[in-house]
């Protein structure tokens, strides 16, 4: 932003520096600190089993973050993807009747249906993306538990080789996620619509006076999170062989939130750091690991979250000066 | 842009940008049609309450006895009591996600307290949830964080904080049912739930203070434009704080008066209340964008909201997954109607 243009180079200034690179960088020192601690106090970690397993764990959280990470950058956010989770595996459930390739396209159509009515309550009627994603979480999971009103257990060859089939010992949920952090990079990166969209995030005045299709871009990246968090279901569903709507992807905005403001990824909005993103979430993922792994009880994970998520905020806080 | 005190430090133009909100500036014309939108956002809450209501008792013999009115008054004061809280947040233009969570650590917290007397099962989860809530305020106020994040991160760290006084949520604290502090969720006077006399002193405070106190004036001051309000004096930072500490209080209390009523700390409450409250308080006419609402509105729609979710419950075909699909879609018809009326349209 241009907020500092009036400011003398002191000291202040340079610690202004120190601090945007710790924000820019902070979260690769944070994994590889985590990396360290691990390898050296936690026994068996330094495994290729160990690291498959928080690989194809992290892989969902992933997905889910970098369609996160596109609402954030239009200066949005999307609340409503951990109801698209359930929302997916439920629609797989009843639909894998039909072959797994017509689930699939349901569960993947149904996420980005919900995408296209937050981007419409966005883009045309003005509703702010909290609330706008608010009414689609609490509506989301209740069409999902009106679908599928309990767990049940999946039994589809093809859906059990997508959760725990490999290629070259790589598992598929870790290529796809790549895949897609890559088409996702490509799409911020390279393309006009990536474009469009940071300088929507940037000032919706300024990207609407400069004629640029305001409308149909915050669709399109609604759509895109809510996909995005549908292929997650999917994945989290063929993983588990089971389909539970009342739980999957509870949570699931939190994390992904936060390792997209943890990656360093401004709430501003106007830019995205898919890089970020990828560390952040891996942050987290670590983070649970270590504390389960020295045999830490679940609440201290969420405790410890909530104090990343407010660390990573404040050191990436916009300063503003009265 | 159109009004001259825009300084270049206005960080946030898009507001500056749209037509000026205060019906003063139309003409007469569109005056008429303002005035008429306005009316329609103050009482549309109300109008539809009444005929809920009134379909309902048409509709179904169980709905207008006493004992379901009863029952329904008592759940609804909890969440209402949440919802004030919430209104004074909404007001100034913050939102307080991690009240669900205060309103179950509230309850534990006054169940467990509840063994050393009344006095500590009221007082424990107060100054507990005002802390988080002052923290929340402090992080928003004076570090500038956005309050949807400040507070999405106490909602997760306040549930932590419950599943670890809890034992990870496999310990229940129960009220002594004798005990002064039962009373107060259980009792009644004059054939009225103890909750719901609390509840309404306490909206009748709320809504005295915003309207007639000078805190109150701020809290519309800060919603309605930050810097205004700053350049005019008002203790920006200290209202924020204030209104969060405030929300965290009445979360806390609405919780100790529930884990009263409910004779114990139920650990797994209080997951969706946030949405709840805030769809009461935005039902009832307060804008999102902050600086316009009222404490009547708030209660208004939480009523409405349980007149709801009461005639889906007659309806006994229709499960409570329903439930959430039509709170969900009522609060979006909710919001687009606001938006619409209220000629405030921040984006675009």
């Amino acid at each position: 932003m241009t907020t500092d243009l009036a400011v003398p180079r002191t000291k202040a200034t340079d610690r202004d520096r120190l601090r945007r690179q710790l924000q820019e960088y902070g979260v690769y020192l944070g994994v590889a600190a985590l990396l360290i601690v691990n390898i050296l106090f936690t026994p068996h970690f330094l495994s290729t089993e160990n690291f498959r397993t928080q690989a194809v764990q992290v892989a969902p959280v992933l997905i889910v973050a970098l369609g996160m990470a596109l609402a954030i950058g239009s200066e949005g956010v999307d609340l409503s993807v951990g109801s698209v989770m359930a929302l997916s595996t439920s629609l797989i459930s009843l639909y894998l009747g039909y072959g797994i390739w017509m689930a699939l396209a349901a569960a993947v159509l149904g996420g980005a249906a919900v995408g296209v009515a937050n981007g419409a309550l966005i883009a045309f009627i003005g509703v702010q993306p909290i609330v706008a994603t608010l009414a689609l979480m609490v509506a989301g999971r209740g069409i999902a538990l009106v679908l599928l009103p309990q767990l049940k257990d999946v039994h589809d060859p093809g859906m059990a080789a997508l959760g725990s089939g490999d290629l070259l010992g790589i598992p598929y949920l870790v290529l796809i996620a790549t895949a897609l952090t890559l088409l996702v990079a490509f799409v911020v990166r390279r393309t006009t619509f990536g474009r469009q969209l940071l300088a929507i995030g940037d000032s919706r005045p300024a990207a609407r006076l400069a004629g640029l299709p305001v409308r149909r871009v915050l669709i399109l990246v609604y759509v895109a999170s809510g996909a995005l968090a549908a292929i997650a279901g999917v994945l989290a569903t063929a993983r588990l062989t089971a389909s539970d709507p009342t739980s999957l992807g509870t949570l699931m905005e939190l994390s992904a939130i936060t390792a997209v403001v943890v990656g360093g990824t401004p709430l501003s909005g106007g830019r995205v750091r898919i890089g970020g993103t990828v560390a952040g979430a891996v942050l987290i993922q670590l983070l649970t690991a270590t504390l389960i792994k020295h045999d830490l009880p679940p609440s201290w994970t969420q405790i410890a979250q909530a104090v990343v998520i407010i660390l990573a905020v404040y050191a990436a806080r916009e300063r503003v000066k009265r | 842009m159109t009004t001259p005190t825009n300084t270049p430090t206005d960080a946030v133009p898009p507001t500056a940008t749209a037509p000026a909100p205060s019906w003063q500036d139309e003409a007469t014309g569109p005056a008429r049609a303002e005035r008429l939108s306005a009316l329609a956002q103050q009482h549309g809450a109300l109008v539809t309450l009444i005929v809920a209501v009134s379909a309902a008792s048409l509709s179904f013999d169980t709905f207008l006895t006493t004992d379901n009115l009863g029952n329904m008054a008592v759940s609804s004061a909890f969440l209402a009591v949440v919802a004030l809280g919430m209104t004074f947040v909404i007001i100034t233009g913050g939102i307080d996600l991690s009240v669900g969570s205060l309103f179950a650590l509230g309850g534990v917290l006054a169940a467990w307290g509840s063994q050393y007397g009344t006095a500590v099962a009221l007082l424990l989860p107060l100054a507990v949830c005002a802390l988080i809530g002052l923290v929340n305020g402090l992080l928003i106020a004076r570090s500038r964080l956005a309050p949807f994040i400040v507070t999405l991160a106490a909602m997760l760290g306040a549930r932590g904080i419950l599943l670890a006084v809890t034992d990870e949520g496999s310990r229940t604290y129960l009220v002594d049912k004798d005990s002064f502090f039962a009373k107060l969720g259980q009792g009644e006077a004059l054939g009225i739930g103890v909750p719901v006399w609390i509840t309404l002193a306490l909206f009748v405070a709320g809504a005295v203070t915003l309207r007639r106190s000078r805190f109150g004036q701020y809290v519309y001051a800060v919603g309605g434009n930050e810097d205004a309000a700053a350049l005019m004096g008002a203790p920006v930072a200290r209202t924020k704080i204030a209104v969060y500490t405030l929300s965290g209080l009445c979360a806390g209390l609405a919780g100790a008066l529930n884990a009263a009523w409910l004779v114990s700390g139920v650990t797994i409450l209080g997951s969706g209340m946030e949405l709840e409250a805030i769809s009461a308080v935005v039902i009832g006419g307060t804008l999102l964008t902050g600086g316009f609402g009222f404490i009547s509105g708030s209660l208004v729609g939480v009523l409405l909201l349980k007149v709801i979710q009461n005639v889906i419950n007659q309806i006994g075909s229709l499960d409570s997954a329903y439930q959430q699909v039509v709170s969900g879609a009522f609060l979006a018809v909710v919001v687009m109607a606001q938006t619409w009326l209220g000629r405030r349209r921040r984006v675009l």
